[in-house]
């Protein structure tokens, strides 16, 4: 079992938590996840480390409300206990001085990006951050990735804050401006990941995007979570969770990832209902 | 049933007479619909008749037929004269998880294939007395754990909590060391609960004997994955441990690569049995979904014992139709003999000698259909089988709506990010010395399906066992020199 140390909200049905797991907090590295169940009879979810510290011994994670897990998840607080956290499972992200690197959250793929963005940062480069969000509530993280990137830009859909528009189109913005960006990290939706992969793709910028497949055991055994890299099948898992978005195929993976939603229609409906009474 | 059981145990030329006893079974039908086990094991007459059917042979072929060893001679007679407990206790000098073997051994290729009796008829069925013997004992609540008072002092860390894990935890608490299993996975057991079904191997049995292990003072972590979560090195200095035992068990899935693979509908039979074991898809209410193959078509592609336990489960989820399609002919089926017999009279359908080309689906990427290929057998190969060749103009099409690849597993790939000292080979598995287990890297042995790739059950306990002996050794002396690593 492990203790709940703080839970808060960030935004509308996402909140945030922070997870006493000494062992994981020692060992994680930026880009890495763990899986999780949030009780004895629950199913593993992968979540990606959105930060740590291995003095203090926490790691934290966000999580969006979206299932029956995530929903039941973001019903805990602190001094409860998340039933099983293993890892930190995946590859860390490649982190170098790669000159001007951008790091683009959309939602909370925000909370997934922040970890990297900050070893980005340690690691020499100039950080532009660019956070999506629908609407001015669900920017998340803008004060965190603030403290470490040199240029920070909030973006949201119906322009209630920041810029007016899609994360694809402010970094359109940067490129068209002469910008020379030497690595774009995206993380988010799989049509936004797409689409910046669009963006870039034409320059030749280094894209790398970090991939939520389904996954079951996390640990290399199940190959649930196969997606296909540059025409190979690579398991998320233990070959990612970090990809080339050149290379990706992101069509595959949007259908892959909806094999289930039915079932899970079901489940949170039953959830929702035991909730209420 | 009732059956006579002679009081005493008959000279030996009348005991040809006694017929083999097959355990009593879930009818074919009503068992292909539910996950309770197949098997209902003897009863204590017909454990004893069955026993009785041994001719106590001068020189027992039998016991050289067991991975590891066990006093199959003794044990039987024991069991022929009513003394069931005594037999247990035989039985676990040598196997200390007698119920889990008993039921999932390939005794065919064993012990009883070494029997005496296969040569004019049918061998003793020497598994179905295992798994009595254990299954009494446990019933009876007469388990003996003996642990010795006197500690060593010495900390023991086992990787995986799979056969090999937990038969070496076992003599090596035995032995007075202080034990710390670690497991990746939330539940325990390794591929005993996330791979062999419920209807062939019930996790009760796994509890039980995990159970033991503890009043005898193992520790068990679960969700530590070693690699990831920390490393040998860490658990060999920063944590104290005097030796380690890797039985981490095999990995990643192989696939076809054939086109389709990735439709939304192909499972690898890992993932498809730790849906339904290790995450309980089966049961109404299951946070973990499973296709529903209710009324529709489940094609299993391989011929091993995973491939059996994956078709089995199909059909006990309810699939209209639960096929294996395999490369080669029955008679070269991986498979135990009985799971092949199980799954033919519960209605699964084979089509054997048959190879799949491709697979095909909707445009939102569902599989609808499989391409196949009539082999037929060509020259032996490398493996002395006959090699499955195309048939000329054997092609065809068939609609399926969810198929299983299950065609063996690589290593675990987990393990070798942090390991260094150890010398694996080009498949990916540990080098380790056979008879001791030890590896290149000091303080660290390995076994099971880490080193020889996808095996049994029984090889997985036995490595375990040698490896446990070679540890006491080492920790008893300090010298590693008594086995020459690699001769």
């Amino acid at each position: 079992m492990f203790r709940i140390l703080e839970a808060r909200s960030l935004a509308p049905d996402v909140k945030y938590f922070r997870i006493e797991a000494p062992s994981i907090a020692r060992a994680r590295k930026a880009g890495q996840f763990v899986i999780l169940r949030v009780a004895g009879d629950g199913e593993r979810i992968p979540l990606t480390i959105a930060d740590g510290d291995a003095s203090g011994g926490w790691i934290a994670v966000i999580v969006q409300g979206i299932g029956k897990t995530t929903k039941h998840l973001n019903t805990l607080e602190a001094g409860e206990f998340m039933h099983d956290v293993a890892g930190p499972l995946g590859m860390p992200s490649h982190i170098r001085d790669f000159g001007t690197a951008v790091a683009i959250g959309g939602g909370v793929g925000t909370a997934i990006a922040y970890p990297t963005a900050v070893a980005l940062k340690r690691a020499g480069n100039y950080v532009i951050s660019i956070v999506g969000g629908r609407s001015r509530d669900y920017v998340i993280m803008e004060p965190a990735l603030r403290d470490i990137s040199d240029e920070v830009y909030p973006c949201t859909d119906d322009g209630s804050y920041g810029f007016h528009g899609f994360v694809t189109q402010k970094l359109q913005g940067l490129i068209d401006e002469g910008r020379v960006l030497d690595l774009v990290l995206a993380i988010g939706p799989i049509p936004m990941m797409r689409a910046v992969a669009d963006v870039t793709r034409p320059f030749g910028i280094k894209t790398i995007v970090s991939l939520n497949p389904i996954m079951v055991d996390g640990t290399g055994m199940c190959g649930g979570c196969r997606v296909s890299v540059g025409g190979a099948t690579r398991f998320a898992c233990v070959d990612g969770p970090e990809f080339d978005a050149h290379e990706v195929d992101f069509d595959l993976m949007e259908r892959r990832n909806k094999a289930y939603v039915g079932f899970e229609r079901n489940r949170l409906e039953e959830f929702l209902e035991q909730v209420q009474t | 049933m009732t059956i006579e059981v002679p009081d005493v145990w008959p000279p030996k030329r009348e005991r040809r007479a006694i017929a083999r006893l097959h355990m009593p079974e879930q009818e074919a039908a009503a068992r292909a619909r539910n996950f309770s086990e197949v098997n209902l094991g003897f009863t204590e007459d017909m454990a004893r008749l069955e026993a009785m059917r041994c001719l106590e042979c001068k020189t027992p072929t039998c016991m050289e037929g067991c991975p590891v060893g066990i006093k199959i001679d003794l044990f039987v007679s024991l069991v022929a004269e009513g003394h069931f407990a005594e037999a247990a206790q035989i039985v676990k000098l040598d196997n200390s998880l007698p119920a889990i073997c008993g039921r999932v051994c390939p005794q065919e290729n064993q012990c009883e294939g070494a029997c005496v009796l296969t040569k004019k008829g049918e061998s003793v069925a020497i598994g179905a007395l295992e798994r009595f013997v254990a299954d009494y004992e446990r019933l009876s609540g007469l388990a003996v754990v003996d642990v010795p008072a006197e500690r060593t002092g010495k900390k023991i860390a086992i990787v995986g909590s799979g056969p090999a894990g937990l038969a070496c935890a076992t003599d090596l608490a035995k032995a007075g060391h202080d034990v710390t299993v670690f497991e990746a996975l939330h539940e325990l057991g390794g591929v005993l609960v996330y791979g062999i079904p419920e209807f062939r191997l019930p996790k009760e049995i796994v509890r039980a004997e995990i159970d033991g292990l503890r009043r005898m003072g193992v520790e068990f972590i679960t969700n530590a994955v070693i690699g990831q979560t920390t490393t040998i090195n860490a658990l060999l200095g920063r944590d104290g441990f005097h030796a380690v035992f890797l039985g981490v068990g095999a990995g990643l899935p192989k696939f076809t690569n054939i086109d389709g693979e990735n439709l939304i509908g192909v499972y690898s039979a890992n993932e498809f049995l730790t849906r339904v074991n290790l995450m309980r898809a089966y049961e109404d209410g299951s946070n973990t979904p499973i296709f529903d193959v209710r009324g529709n078509k489940v094609a299993v592609f391989g011929g091993g014992n995973t491939a059996m336990d994956a078709v089995r489960t199909a059909l006990r989820l309810g699939a209209a139709e639960a096929s294996i399609i395999y490369r080669r002919a029955e008679e070269q089926m991986p498979a135990r003999v009985e799971e092949i017999i199980h799954a033919k009279d519960e209605g699964v359908v084979f089509k054997l000698l048959t190879s799949p080309l491709s697979f095909s689906g909707t445009d939102d990427g569902w599989l609808t259909s499989a391409r196949l290929q009539q082999m037929e057998l060509g020259e032996p190969d490398d493996s002395g089988r006959r090699r499955p060749v195309p048939v000329e103009g054997g092609e065809y099409e068939i609609d399926i709506d969810v198929a299983v690849i299950a065609i063996g597993n690589g290593a675990n790939p987990l393990l070798r990010r942090n390991a260094p000292g150890l010398v694996f080979t080009k498949w990916g598995t540990v080098v380790a010395d056979e008879a001791s287990g030890r590896t290149t890297k000091k303080g660290v042995w390995a076994g099971g399906d880490i080193v020889t790739g996808g095996a049994t059950v029984i090889l997985a306990m036995g490595a375990g066992r040698r490896a446990a002996a070679d540890i006491n050794r080492y920790l008893a002396t300090g010298d590693l020199s008594c086995v020459e690593f690699g001769c």
